[in-house]
């Protein structure tokens, strides 16, 4: 459900599937691991290929957000299709968070 | 309204049957030949009032969840999740945006999402009993 690349103190975690309650636990622990590993200076979160995500995919980019920015890092979003941003534009998401 | 067709589904209460709920819904609400848009907003209706089952109603237990999807004659859609969890205490403020009961995994956003993909909302709930969750939408004629 995940791969990733670093390239000069950047990860980017691409996520792939559908982004609920159930997947998303594994998801967060996945993620957090690499963010603990290389320490980046920002995350980016690439949603390109997540076929469907509801308010579980909120509450995993807002936590990812906090564990970010608490160490002074940055968190971005990239690459939403449709559907996702839809869900994220009603929890008003891009006030927060910069989304490309 | 006068429905004319209509499915029931009812599974426990497992997080790995949140999916199968959504496209069971969808698989069915497809007879209407929604857009992709619409049909995108019933899975996610779905997710959410299913979800709510499994983490709130059920908690650390495995429960019931019974859905019920309707067509009326004029096209509109009546989803209907039903469990027989600890319920809602006061469901005005359970509706509110961002409030939530839950742990940091939960955003308190899942009926914002439910009333904004429906064009109708109500919850019936009674603490320690359960609580059903009626969602209605229309599905545009197209063509
Ligand atoms: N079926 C239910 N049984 C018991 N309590 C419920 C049920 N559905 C919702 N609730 C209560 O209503 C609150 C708000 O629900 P809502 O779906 O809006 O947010 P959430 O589930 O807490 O977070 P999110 O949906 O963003 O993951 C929940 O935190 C819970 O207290
Ligand atoms: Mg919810």
């Amino acid at each position: 459900m995940l791969s990733y690349s670093v390239d000069d103190d950047i990860l980017t975690v691409f996520i792939k599937g559908e982004l609920d309650h159930h997947t998303s636990s594994g998801l967060r622990e996945e993620t957090d691991k690499l963010i603990d590993r290389f320490s980046p200076i920002k995350t980016i979160l690439d949603f390109k290929n997540v076929t469907f995500c509801d308010s579980s995919g909120i509450a995993f980019v807002l936590g990812r957000y906090k564990r970010m920015t608490a160490g002074g890092g940055i968190l971005e979003l990239t690459r939403l299709p449709r559907q996702v941003a839809t869900i994220f534009d009603l929890a008003n998401l891009g006030s927060l968070i910069r989304i490309t | 309204m006068k429905f004319i067709n209509e499915a029931n589904i009812t599974f426990p209460s497992n997080s790995s049957n949140e999916s199968f709920a959504r496209m069971s819904v969808a698989a069915f609400v497809s007879q209407l030949d929604p857009t992709v848009e619409e049909l995108a907003e019933i899975k996610t209706m779905v997710s959410e009032a299913v979800t709510n089952c499994v983490v709130h109603a059920y908690e650390n237990t495995i429960g019931l969840v019974r859905i019920r999807v309707q067509i009326s004659d004029s096209r509109a859609v009546r989803i209907t999740v039903k469990d027989t969890g600890k319920g809602i205490e006061d469901v005005e403020t359970a509706k509110q945006p961002c409030f939530t009961t839950g742990s940091e995994d939960r955003a308190g956003m899942g009926f914002t999402i439910m009333e904004s993909f429906s064009d109708k909302l109500r919850v019936k709930s009674a603490p320690g009993r359960g609580t059903s969750v009626i969602m209605e939408k229309k599905i545009i004629k197209r063509g």
